[in-house]
């Protein structure tokens, strides 16, 4: 007999205020490991501030919650972000640096091997960008590199801000195919975007956002 | 927290060679502020010589406001900030390596303008050269505060026109430390004492960076 998994990230009446504003006010939600799990909502909903208290980047206010193992209340959130992976929609980097200065900069920072980062430049289609400044690149380009951020740490939580709002047709066949085998690998992906995933090489599940809180399940 | 200092010293710098925002703008700013320090004084070169070390570190001051404001710009975008807090970079490291930098881009602009105090101040050059390690050190703890105080005004804590309001009194008794030891060395006087409280000071406040910048960075 084989004990279940616990879930991977669990919030209960989860609160979190900025300048005494509430920018999530009680969210219930359980996130199992492996999963893609996709937050929608309209501007404002809440859905970036649930991202961001799931990968630790902002303080519980109140309520109770746990992402990979560690309590979002008493617990070292310091700790839990070195856990997961980040990619906001308003860049991940230094825009002064190159592609490949970023990108050596996390890797020697997470203490990773560089010799990494050109499989993972051609394989996010950025090896011939390697020495373009990072502010030349095009918005698309610029979330490729987020991503290839992303693949060089290969973290447990994916953490995804609308991921999809600058990327052409091919760039979101390519997205769908890169989580599929993310979350196949065991990685588990939190999501944001305006409308529920038009895709059919992922099966999520979609959450609406609407006011700070998780209203419904879209099927 | 030595490994993690060299390498955001690193990279702050290579974004400073990149954007030539010191050569360009700082520089140029500093000068003409020095220029206009001896235009205000008048043509006495009695006068100027007097109030030379007051006018230097009265730019310095200034420059360093403004090599503060860009040392945290480049961390203020909310996509960098998220994604750079998942790197797992000890605080204390971090600090440490943005005063480092700090204090090498002011160091580099003090030369400039001590230059220039030379020949529009009409600066001794013996007593300039006497001065060089006291304004060293000086510049060492004009980049720690700075560094320290810029980071309450970045991370959405608080605007960053706040900065010169929260800098200028950390700074103060530096510049009256600077005075001192700088004229001390034009014109005699208590060299070795200023330079003491000098070198209090920077241990004081890179004490203070090295514990507190975690709690900033949280809050």
């Amino acid at each position: 007999m084989s004990l279940a998994e616990p879930p991977l990230a669990e919030l209960h009446d989860a609160v979190v205020l900025a300048h005494g504003f509430p920018l999530l006010s009680g969210v219930e939600l359980v996130v199992e490991p492996a999963t893609l799990t996709v937050l929608v909502g309209a501007n404002g909903a809440g859905k970036t501030s649930l991202l961001r208290l799931l990968g630790g980047l902002v303080a519980l206010g109140a309520g109770r919650g746990t992402v990979l193992g560690v309590d979002l209340a008493r617990g070292d959130r310091r700790q839990l972000r070195r856990r997961i992976g980040w990619l906001g929609h308003d860049g991940s980097f230094y825009d002064d640096l190159t592609v490949e200065e970023n990108m050596t900069f996390a890797a020697r920072a997470l203490g990773r091997p560089i010799e990494d980062l050109a499989a993972v430049l051609a394989l996010i289609g950025l090896a011939e960008r390697r020495r373009t400044i990072t502010k030349q690149l095009s918005a698309g380009q610029r979330r490729r590199l987020g991503l290839a951020w992303l693949l060089l740490r290969r973290p447990e939580l994916w953490l995804l801000d609308e991921p999809y709002a600058t990327l052409d047709d091919d760039g979101r066949n390519f997205f769908d195919e890169l989580l599929a085998e993310v979350v196949a690998r065991g990685a588990t992906v939190v999501l944001s975007a305006h409308d529920p995933l038009r895709t059919t090489t992922l099966a999520p599940r979609t959450l609406v956002m609407v006011g700070g809180r998780i209203t419904g399940e879209r099927p | 927290m030595i490994r993690a200092a060299l390498l955001v010293a690193a990279k702050d710098l290579r974004i400073e060679r990149r954007s030539r925002v010191l050569l360009w703008q700082v520089v140029p700013f500093g000068v003409m502020a020095l220029l206009i320090c001896g235009l205000a004084l008048g043509p006495a070169r009695a006068g100027h010589t007097t109030a030379a070390p007051g006018l230097f570190y009265l730019v310095v001051v200034l420059v360093a406001l403004l090599m503060v404001n860009r040392s945290q710009g480049v961390e203020s975008s909310a996509g960098t900030r998220n994604s750079v807090a998942t790197l797992g970079l000890d605080p204390a490291g971090i600090f440490l390596g943005k005063a480092l930098a700090l204090w090498v881009e002011l160091a580099l602009t003090a030369m400039v303008l001590l230059g220039g105090s030379v020949v529009v101040l009409h600066t001794a050059l013996r007593g300039t050269l006497i001065a060089l390690p006291s304004i060293v050190v000086i510049l060492a703890a004009l980049a720690g505060a700075g560094t320290l105080y810029g980071a309450l005004t970045t991370g959405g804590t608080g605007p960053s026109t706040l900065l010169p309001v929260i800098c200028l009194p950390a700074f103060a008794p530096l510049l009256i430390a600077g005075e001192r030891s700088f004229s001390a060395s034009l014109y005699g006087g208590a060299l070795w004492e200023w330079w003491v409280i000098a070198l209090v000071a920077l241990a004081a406040y890179l004490a203070l960076g090295i514990l507190l910048y975690g709690v900033l960075e949280e809050t």
